[in-house]
């Protein structure tokens, strides 16, 4: 095996996940979020890509919370993580209402050159997702929604 | 949500005694800085050095808080942790609001 062959392979075994499940309410998130982002920092994410995911996955949280689960009674939200070297891989499922496709692709930001009664007091949300993550996915597929976000953590992650 | 509120000759303080602006209080905070903030002062100060989290919920609050106080008046923001600060970047919102490091330097400029 070649020296770059023994590189991958331990690269691989230096791959960690782990998953986490919670009732999409505004307190249960709360917990949820932090529990992932503490269990991250154990794992070795430096601190600043740990706020990065802080920031970006509380606003995906939020969504479910108050957009998926709005007509219903509020279901699980099941958070799954996947850290290598390279990236974080965070997927984010709930079995709430699809997610409008326009989210994932209106890049600009909000307007802010307006008068001040005119700046919007939403809409950050997305716009923060995206600009902290590198690649985001979405899936629907019975029923089910599945947000996957991935953050770079080059080779900082030990 | 607990907010606590100081006249000084820089403006009104209001302190946020918290740990986060989250969606879960965003909009108890902005009810509870509309009553704080009611006839008072022509600049108002914002501290939030005990805040260490903000989501975009707790920001539009902050947004919903400055456009209450009408046209006349100022809202600062003063005592901004590492995380509170970069959502404000990532949105921009640090061209909107002036953004002191601590409380002592926002109280440093005076009330104009």
């Amino acid at each position: 095996m070649d020296l770059k062959a023994q590189i991958a392979q331990i690269e691989n075994l230096m791959v960690a996940s782990f998953a986490c499940s919670f009732l999409a309410t505004e307190l249960d998130a709360r917990w949820g979020v932090g529990t992932v982002v503490e269990r991250l920092r154990g794992m070795g994410l430096p601190e600043d890509r740990a706020e990065d995911v802080q920031i970006a996955l509380a606003e995906a949280v939020n969504n479910i919370v108050e957009h998926a689960y709005a007509d219903t009674a509020p279901g699980d939200v099941d958070i799954g993580c996947n850290l290598d070297t390279q990236q974080l891989w965070i997927s984010i499922a709930d079995a709430g209402r699809p997610l409008p496709r326009g989210n994932l692709t209106a890049g600009n930001p909000a307007d802010l050159s307006v008068p001040r009664e005119d700046l919007p007091e939403g809409g950050y949300g997305w716009f923060l997702i995206r600009e902290l993550t590198s690649r985001i996915i979405y899936e629907r597929n019975n029923g089910n929604n599945r947000l996957s976000l991935c953050f770079d953590v080059g080779n900082s992650c030990r | 949500m607990s907010l606590t509120s100081t006249m000084t000759e820089s403006g009104q303080i209001v302190t946020v005694n918290a740990e986060r602006i989250d969606a879960a209080i965003a909009i108890q905070f902005k009810e509870d800085m509309r009553s704080e903030t009611e006839g008072g002062a022509s600049r108002v100060i914002l501290d939030l050095s005990e805040v260490k989290f903000i989501d975009s919920s707790g920001l539009g609050a902050i947004v919903a808080a400055m456009k209450q106080l009408g046209s006349s008046r100022k809202l600062d923001l003063a005592g901004l942790s590492p995380m509170v600060e970069k959502v404000f970047r990532l949105t921009r919102m640090d061209t909107v609001f002036d953004l002191y490091a601590s409380l002592s330097e926002a109280t440093a400029v005076r009330n104009t």
